[in-house]
């Protein structure tokens, strides 16, 4: 990665990293939480699904085990209301690993199409589980520590907590990505089979995939849990989230670490700022299904991979137009740019 | 000379089709031998139940002497046994070099993987050598979907020749080729072959086949039918038969049960 580039991430933290600084109603910074959190889930489902071409619908049962950690713990733990519990954001994440093990053993022997019923038809299993357990609170849900922080102060924390574990998708994603596990992935994506064939542990490499995804979406959980203050069953195991952080990945681009970040941002932002504004709860449907009809018409393989290929193409035509005395020299330019985009 | 692979008795039904009824195959170290046999005759069932792709019905597949009859293909690979396939598969969104890449790490524990960046400089180095040899290497840092065919076929079989198989199985490698590119990659073989490579071909290009291959298997429905030197199976009326349809009525029989 170039020197350019860490900057461009440098500058993009420094904005986010002021946002609460410069608005601080209570309105907007809590639509920031959200789409902080969407960001991070997006990104670390793309790192599985995105990179391997297993498309999990599933996904939420991580974000509800790591909600369902942080209320239980909270609460049998008599945890004292206050910054403290966010101690409990990473055993949230941990949790949601431990049950992706055996999720993804079984889910993960059946591919593409099945795959995603499999693990439509697991989530349904953990819903009803929450909503049917007697630990759970059942559709009464839980209600953690009241943390009695003032109004205008409250997201904040929430906010740059949020913050870091987007850091921490982001860097788990590109690390990913730069690593012969992610390559392995990709192969995946590309041909299975054949992947096998040139002695890649599949399974091995699938589960791995799978379960370390779940440790961003599930701390992403318990941070929304805290946030919330109570949960409900429907809430935390939601069926839209499944789709949601799909379709954000798809919207910027399936696959590359940008893309769900930019997908994330736009559409949790908008759906939150529509909602807020309009106070009409399905109003941001319209707005979506414009903007998927504009993306899906005009850029199929989403925003990022459409100025990534045009970029390309320029690359291309003027390497045609100036050819270089060494044509068999390595062009560095290119693959550095798709390795980390 | 040792047989170096070896195929024992193999059988596999697929639902009512008996795509293989007791095959048997030898392949000597350092040979080339040729696979052929009319379509449907079973040779490329053959090299999945020896490439662990397909598990047979019945009978036992060695390889240096060690069974190696239904193991997983990853594993049949990191004993030394490398294949091309017949429709050329390659990673298509990946740069030809990652896909270099990914035969080359074979011998390396996914754990392992998760921690060490994508390329040492030592593996680039040795991808490009093999993509040299190829003639491709130019190519490199395009995403190999927009290889050309014949292109694709080079570049799968660098990629296998990367990881250093013992053994390398070519499912119909001439297949779709222009004749300078079909002759490019004989030379390849034979260099390879003169390295102390091993190959076993299946091929329909019949000049190609008798031109490189020291030994020729036929294949017929599912069963060996003979083996020898490529002039004395030319030779062979019932090679002759097997290929135009023999006179005997009882093989018309097979053949429209078969088809």
């Amino acid at each position: 990665m170039s020197k350019l580039k860490y900057s461009w991430w440098a500058v993009a933290v420094a904005a986010f990293a002021l946002f609460p600084v410069v608005v601080t109603n209570p309105t907007y910074t809590a639509i920031g939480v959200y789409t902080l959190l969407f960001m991070a889930c997006a990104t670390s489902w793309n790192m599985f699904s995105g990179y391997s071409g297993y498309i999990a619908l599933g996904s939420s049962v991580f974000y509800g085990v790591g909600a369902y950690t942080m209320a239980l713990a909270s609460i049998h733990w008599h945890m004292a209301p206050g910054a403290a519990m966010f101690w409990l954001v990473p055993l949230g994440g941990l949790v949601a690993v431990v049950i992706a093990v055996p999720i993804g053993w079984i889910a993960l022997r059946v591919r593409r199409h099945t795959f995603v019923v499999i693990t439509i038809a697991i989530f349904f299993i953990f819903q009803l589980g929450a909503i049917n357990f007697g630990f759970t609170g059942g559709t009464a849900g839980l209600s953690l520590p009241f943390i009695q922080w003032d109004a205008s102060y409250y997201n904040v924390p929430f906010y740059y907590v949020a913050l870091g574990i987007v850091l921490v998708a982001v860097v788990i994603s590109a690390a990913v990505r730069r690593s012969r596990f992610g390559l392995q992935l990709l192969a995946i994506r590309d041909d299975e089979d054949r992947a096998l064939g040139l002695g890649v542990k599949v399974g091995a490499v699938k589960l791995s995939g799978f379960a370390l995804s779940a440790f961003v979406i599930g701390m992403a959980g318990a941070i929304y849990a805290m946030f919330q203050g109570q949960i409900y069953p429907q809430f935390v195991f939601d069926p839209t989230f499944d789709v949601s952080v799909a379709l954000m990945s798809f919207f910027g681009g399936l696959g590359t670490l940008t893309g769900p970040l930019l997908g994330a941002l736009v559409l949790e932002s908008a759906q939150q700022y529509l909602t807020v504004t309009y106070s009409n709860g399905s109003l941001y449907l319209i707005f979506f299904g414009a903007l998927f009809l504009i993306v899906i018409t005009f850029m199929p393989r989403g925003v990022v991979n459409f100025f990534l290929d045009r970029r390309r193409a320029t690359l291309a035509a003027a390497s045609m137009a100036n050819p270089s005395p060494t044509p068999s020299a390595p062009s560095t330019p290119t693959p550095a740019a798709r390795s980390l985009v | 000379m040792t047989v170096l692979l070896k195929a024992q008795g193999i059988s596999r039904a697929f639902g009512g089709l008996q795509a293989l009824r007791g095959c048997d195959l030898e392949v000597e170290k350092g040979s080339i031998t040729g696979l052929i046999g009319p379509n449907g005759s079973g040779k490329t069932t053959l090299f999945n139940v020896i490439t662990g792709y397909v598990r047979p019905d019945a009978g036992t597949v060695t390889f240096d002497g060690a069974d190696i009859t239904g193991l997983e293909p990853d594993k049949v690979f990191a004993r030394g046994i490398g294949r091309t396939f017949q429709l050329t598969r390659i990673f298509a969104r990946m740069t030809v070099l990652e896909n270099m890449l990914i035969a080359i790490q074979h011998e390396e524990g996914w754990l392992r993987g998760m921690t060490r960046s994508k390329s040492s400089s030592a593996e680039v180095e040795n991808a490009r050598e093999w993509l040299d040899f190829v003639g491709i290497t130019r190519l490199a840092d395009l995403a190999a979907g927009a290889l050309s065919y014949g292109q694709r076929k080079l570049l799968e079989l660098a990629y296998v020749l990367v990881a250093n198989p013992d053994v390398i199985l070519l499912d119909e490698p001439a297949g779709g080729v222009n004749l300078t590119l079909i002759n490019q990659i004989a030379d390849k073989i034979r260099e390879l072959n003169a390295q102390g490579k091993t190959f076993l071909i299946v091929e329909h290009n019949m000049e190609f086949v008798m031109n490189l291959c020291d030994s020729v298997t036929v294949m017929n429905q599912g069963c060996h039918l003979v083996s020898g030197k490529p002039a004395d199976v030319r030779a062979n009326p019932l090679v002759l038969d097997a290929y135009l349809g023999g006179g005997d009525e009882d093989d018309e029989d097979e053949v429209s049960i078969n088809a």
